[in-house]
Parts: C-alpha cells; sequence; structure tokens
C-alpha cells in the first residue's frame, strides 16, 4: 500500500527528473546549433514586374504551362496577366481570358460565360496590363493554413507544396488572398507558382522572365545589393498587391494603379 | 477539366484559378458537427443541470450524439481530393492551421462521449449479460449477444448500489468536461472559417460564437423530431400490443409525457435561437456600419444574389416562422414537427450562406461565383461534391443510430441515471 507522503514524493521525484531530459530541448536547440554552424540563406528571391513595359502578349503564361506542365488547355494557370480598361465615366472593365495564355486578341472585354462588352477606343481613359504570379509572402497565409505541414517556405523565401503529403483539402487555396493556387488537375493536389524553383536554384531565371520580350518581368535576390532588382526595389517607386492582409508580399510592381484588384 | 470547373459559373472580373472549391460537404460537415454538438449539450442539461424534465430525451441525444460522431468525419473524407491522406492530419499535425487540431478535438470528444455511454448503459450491460448467462442452450444470436455484452462490461459487474453511484458521478463529471469539448469541437469548425482573412464574408471572430450557438440549435431541433418520430411508432406498437399485454402504459400516457418532453426541449431551443439570431444580426449591422472595403461586393451578394436564400429561407422561414411556432401556447406534437423541421431548414441555410455565399463573390471584389450543385452523378467527383454525396452523409447517422439502439436500447431502460 502506497502511503500518501511516499507517492507524493515519487511524483515529485518523476517529474524532476522528467525535466532534465526535456531541458536539453532549450540547451541544444537544433536551429540555434544550424544557425551556427552556417551563416542565413544568401538568397531572397524576389520579383519585380513592370507594368508600363506590359503589352500583354502572354508569352509569359504560355512558357510557364510548357515549363510546369500545367496542362495547357486546362482554366487554371500559375501566372496570369489581367486586362484594366478604365472609361471616361469612371468605371473599370477588367478582363483575362484563359489566364491571357494566347494574349489579348480582340479589344472587347470578356464578362464570363460567353458575354463580352465592347468599349470604344474613344471612351477609354486609361488601359493596361498586370502580370500576376504567386507573391511567396514572406508571411504566407496559405502554409500557415496547411493541415499537414505539406506547403511549406524555404529558407530562401519561396513557397513549395509537397505533393507526395498534400491531402487536397483546399485550406490553402481559401487562405490566399491572390487566387494563385489552385487543384492540379493531373496530380489533384494544391498546386502553385514558385518562382520555377528548379531553375532558379541553378543560376537559371524563371521561365516566364526568360520568354518575356519586354523585360517586364524581373526576378532577382534582394539579399545582393548588386542585384539589378534590388537596386530597382530599394531605390525607386514600387508597390505591392493587397498590403492590407498583412502577407507582405514579394513582388514588386511598377506602375501599380489604384483599379488594380 | 480542373477541380471545381464542374460546378462554378463565373461572371465578370473573376481570377482565373478561383473557382468553388468548398462544396456541398463542406456544408455538410459544419451542420453535421453541430447536430452532435447539440445533441450532447441538450443530454448533458439533465446529467449536469438536473433538468429532469428532459430525463427520457437525455439518454436518447447521447446516443444519437454518439451515431453522428463518425459522420462528422464522413463529409471531411468526401470532399479531400486525396481522402486516403486523410490520416496525416493526424500523423503530421501542423499546428497553425486550425484544420491540424481536427483529430485531436474529434477523438478527445469521441472518447468522452464513449466513456459517458459506457456509464450510462454499464448496469444495463452486467443485467443483459447475467441473464442470457443463465439461459441454458443459447442460440447462435443468443451466444454472440452474451459475448457482447460481457465484453461491453470490461469486466466491471459490480452493480451494487454504490457502485452504481459512482457511475452516476462519473456520468455527471463527463458530461459536464464534454460541455466545453463539444463547443469546442464546433467553436472550431466556426474558427476554421472565421480565421480565413482572404475572406470578406467569413472572417469574424464571432463566427466560432455564432457556430456554437446555431449548433445547440440544429442539435435539439434534430433530437426533437427524431425523439417525435420513434415515440410515434412506439405508440402505434404499444397501441397494437395492448390487446395481449394490458399492462402497457397507454398510448394517452405516452402522448402526454412526449408533450412534456417536447414542450421543455422547445424552450432551450428557443433560448439558443435567440442568441443565434442576435449575434448573426450583430454581425450583419456591424460589416455595414463599418463598411469597409469589402462590404460593396458583401452587400451586393447579401442583398442581391443570395437575398432568398438568406433573408427567406435562413431568416425568414428558418427562423421567425418556427420562433412563431413555438412561442404561441399550448404546443403540439404536430406544430412541434413543423416548428424543428423548419429550424433544421434555417440552420442547414446559414451553414450554406457561409460556406457557399462566402465564395459566391471572387477575391478582386470585381466578380461572382455562383455554384450549381452537381445533381446526377455522373462521375465519381461529381458524386462525392453532389446531391447524393451530401444525402448519403445525411442519412448515415440515422442507420447507426438504429443499429446503435439494438444494443444500446434508449426505451424502457430502468436504471438510476
Amino acid at each position: 500500500m502506497i502511503t500518501r507522503r511516499n507517492f507524493c514524493k515519487k511524483t515529485m521525484l518523476l517529474v524532476g527528473g522528467l525535466a532534465i531530459p526535456l531541458a536539453a530541448f532549450e540547451l541544444f536547440d537544433p536551429k540555434k546549433l544550424l544557425a551556427d554552424k552556417s551563416d542565413n540563406a544568401r538568397e531572397r528571391w524576389v520579383f519585380l514586374v513592370d507594368t508600363y513595359k506590359c503589352t500583354g502578349c502572354g508569352f509569359c503564361v504560355k512558357a510557364c504551362k510548357i515549363e510546369n506542365e500545367v496542362p495547357y488547355d486546362a482554366n487554371v494557370t500559375r501566372t496570369w496577366v489581367e486586362r484594366y480598361v478604365i472609361t471616361k465615366d469612371g468605371r473599370t472593365f477588367a478582363d483575362t481570358p484563359k489566364g491571357a495564355r494566347d494574349g489579348f486578341t480582340t479589344g472587347k472585354i470578356a464578362l464570363g460565360e460567353g458575354m463580352f462588352q465592347e468599349i470604344g477606343n474613344e471612351d477609354i481613359d486609361k488601359a493596361f496590363f498586370v502580370p500576376k504570379l504567386c507573391n511567396q509572402c514572406d508571411n504566407p497565409p496559405c502554409v500557415q493554413v496547411c493541415p499537414v505541414g505539406a506547403t511549406y517556405q524555404t529558407a530562401d523565401g519561396v513557397v513549395l507544396v509537397d505533393r507526395t503529403w498534400c491531402i487536397g483539402c483546399g485550406y490553402c487555396i481559401m487562405g490566399c488572398p491572390y487566387g494563385v493556387r489552385f487543384f492540379h488537375p493531373v496530380y489533384h493536389v494544391a498546386e502553385k507558382c514558385n518562382f520555377c524553383y528548379h531553375r532558379i536554384t541553378k543560376g537559371m531565371k524563371s521561365a516566364c522572365v526568360d520568354a518575356c520580350p519586354f523585360d517586364a518581368r524581373r526576378i532577382g535576390n534582394i539579399k545582393d545589393p548588386d542585384d539589378p532588382v534590388t537596386k530597382i526595389i530599394m531605390t525607386e517607386r514600387v508597390g505591392i498587391l493587397k498590403e492590407e492582409y498583412g502577407t507582405k508580399p514579394q513582388v514588386f510592381y511598377i506602375g501599380l494603379s489604384k483599379e488594380v484588384k | 477539366m480542373v477541380h471545381g470547373e464542374a460546378w462554378t459559373i463565373k461572371e465578370f472580373f473573376v481570377y482565373p484559378n478561383e473557382y468553388i472549391y468548398w462544396t456541398i460537404q463542406i456544408v455538410m460537415y459544419p451542420f453535421m458537427t453541430g447536430l452532435v454538438a447539440g445533441a450532447f449539450v441538450l443530454s448533458s442539461l439533465y446529467h449536469v443541470f438536473g433538468v429532469k424534465q428532459l430525463k427520457d430525451i437525455a439518454r436518447f441525444s447521447l446516443v444519437f450524439s454518439f451515431a453522428l460522431l463518425p459522420v462528422a468525419m464522413m463529409p471531411l473524407l468526401f470532399h479531400l481530393l486525396q481522402p486516403q491522406r486523410g490520416i496525416y492530419v493526424m500523423l503530421t499535425p501542423h499546428f497553425s492551421s486550425a484544420i491540424a487540431a481536427f483529430g485531436i478535438v474529434f477523438t478527445t470528444y469521441g472518447m468522452i462521449v464513449a466513456s459517458e455511454l459506457w456509464f450510462v448503459y454499464r448496469k444495463y450491460f452486467v443485467e443483459t449479460a447475467l441473464e442470457l448467462r443463465k439461459v441454458g442452450g443459447r442460440t447462435f444470436g443468443q451466444h454472440f449477444r452474451h459475448l457482447l455484452y460481457s465484453i461491453l462490461t470490461l469486466g466491471a459487474w459490480d452493480i451494487s448500489e454504490h457502485a452504481l453511484e459512482r457511475d452516476e458521478k462519473a456520468v455527471r463529471v463527463l458530461a459536464g468536461g464534454g460541455i466545453p469539448v463539444a463547443c469546442f469541437l464546433h467553436g472550431y469548425a466556426g474558427f476554421i472559417f472565421g480565421s480565413v482573412k482572404a475572406n470578406a464574408l467569413w472572417m469574424t471572430p464571432l463566427m466560432p460564437v455564432i457556430f456554437i450557438c446555431s449548433a445547440v440549435v440544429s442539435g435539439i431541433a434534430l433530437c426533437m423530431i427524431t425523439y417525435i418520430v420513434t415515440m410515434e411508432i412506439r405508440k402505434l406498437i404499444v397501441a397494437w400490443k395492448r390487446k395481449q399485454y394490458p399492462e402497457l402504459p397507454s398510448p394517452e400516457e405516452l402522448k402526454s409525457a412526449e408533450v412534456q418532453v417536447v414542450t421543455m426541449t422547445a424552450r432551450y431551443l428557443i433560448m439558443f435561437l435567440i442568441l443565434a439570431i442576435t449575434l448573426e444580426l450583430l454581425d450583419l449591422i456591424f460589416r455595414g456600419y463599418t463598411a469597409v472595403k469589402s462590404w460593396d461586393i458583401l452587400r451586393s451578394v447579401i442583398y442581391g444574389k443570395d437575398f432568398v436564400s438568406i433573408f427567406i429561407l435562413q431568416y425568414g422561414i428558418g427562423n421567425l416562422v418556427p420562433f412563431i411556432l413555438f412561442l404561441l401556447p399550448r404546443l403540439t406534437i404536430r406544430r412541434a414537427v413543423v416548428g424543428t423541421m423548419l429550424v433544421l431548414l434555417g440552420v442547414f441555410m446559414m451553414r450554406w450562406n457561409v460556406v457557399i455565399g462566402g465564395q459566391a463573390f471572387s477575391s478582386s471584389f470585381a466578380g461572382f461565383m455562383e455554384y450549381r450543385l452537381p445533381i446526377w452523378p455522373g462521375s465519381m467527383e461529381l458524386y462525392r461534391e453532389g446531391l447524393f454525396g451530401a444525402l448519403t452523409v445525411a442519412v448515415t447517422p440515422f442507420i447507426l443510430f438504429w443499429i446503435l439502439t439494438k444494443i444500446l436500447p434508449v426505451f424502457d431502460v430502468k436504471d438510476s441515471h
């Protein structure tokens, strides 16, 4: 028969005994040890879009679909180009037919379900194109909400998806304010732009950057002060999309307008 | 075809990757968990707070809550594109995600309900097993039942006065502890939506509380309607059997007991209904009053595109009409049936308006998406995310309940609880 005194004593001993090995986690924090040996990642990939240069040709979308094996005719895409038309009476029209894979072949604005809006040239105040892609946020909501950790952020800032671990719940798609995520039609897991991670980590540019004939898209490393992209972001006036969500997006825009959604 | 394309209609400027990704099954998920939580809370009202009038329905709703439990998980498995990987939520939970806690909360709750059931039915298990033991030359069925009940006792054969008292205490503790867990199970389903900052309609800290209140409402309503239906069947059986066994209670006696239980339960239903509506209206008024950036598109969804399903089906037919039906004096069974059915419709529409309504507009705030519920299950995808998938989920708890009552009878059990 165990006495109360004895029970208390043994409990204290057990708790104390457990506390010592647990304290080792603090003494030898693996993350800290790793940080001591190697300095932090040398890269932080960022993207720069010059909307003044974009003509809406759609070469970037085409190149992306082919490079990243997103089925060509599927109505989803890792990157796309939006067209904005602001009329003299103050109305804003926007569209992106098939993500502008084939460019903008008509002056009519697509309204969905095969409907179009015709706008006369004389009624237009301003019009421009805005390429979109994953913002590789510094505070990515998609990573936060993944229930199994299948989507994660690399040390150099890119958000990736593990196709072998994604359960296909769609929470990340819901969590992204920019609508860049979708389900891959072949793999049936979450899919997104990853700045062509397989290319940039080997010293190449992303497929869309290489495909852009007008230099509207550029990719760079913000940790390198000599990178031309870094120089522009640091010294010129650049904007970001949907700042109010606190996601800290890392795709910077030159010539962003208030009408851009 | 891209997932979501089959049932999404886009209008005006919608981002190319946007579709209605969360469909009918995600409507079913909070609806079913709501029923689980509500049924449990109802049974706890008797066990913890000693609301004597609810004694009859308490045991009933506890068993029903248990039958509903596996069904709360079903819509999620139907919805996942990789259902075989669903277990990863338990294997590698990523705790910054609201969904990651699901496995833990769900199993905790399941264990609480299971152990409470065990304590409530322990005496019955022992008595039945002992009775069957006495029977000489058991048939196969009797043998099986003897084995089953012997296992269910878990070796605890003591049914003395003292032991039963302790059982009762355990039930009280479990029911008491179960209330916050049940509320958490469901409040957290609300948190899954309320914490999505990318969705203007979902993001509100009120969401978990609204979900809990409407959960209790729907749970009570479902227990009431199932209780009434089973009582009606019992009345028929009793009326028929009384020809041989006149000592059975008369249908009139059963009916008066039934009316009393239903009236009492309806009172609690009304209380939670008022709370739920108040919070929902507060949310709506607050959105309109603060009118932040998203209000323009929300207004056109709430007062325009979804007007019928929000104000007519949810608030009107689903809330106001049953509210009046229950408040009118001298509640009858027939009126209660209509009222509870409408309440269930109202809560279902609330879930629908949150889940589907939250995706009725694009994140661009410049376009709309319309959901067309797939009716005919032409493919696996259309079955899972369509009407028939939802019906499968809706029917399963009743089948499970029927099977469970074969083992755990909910009526005519003499016990101390």
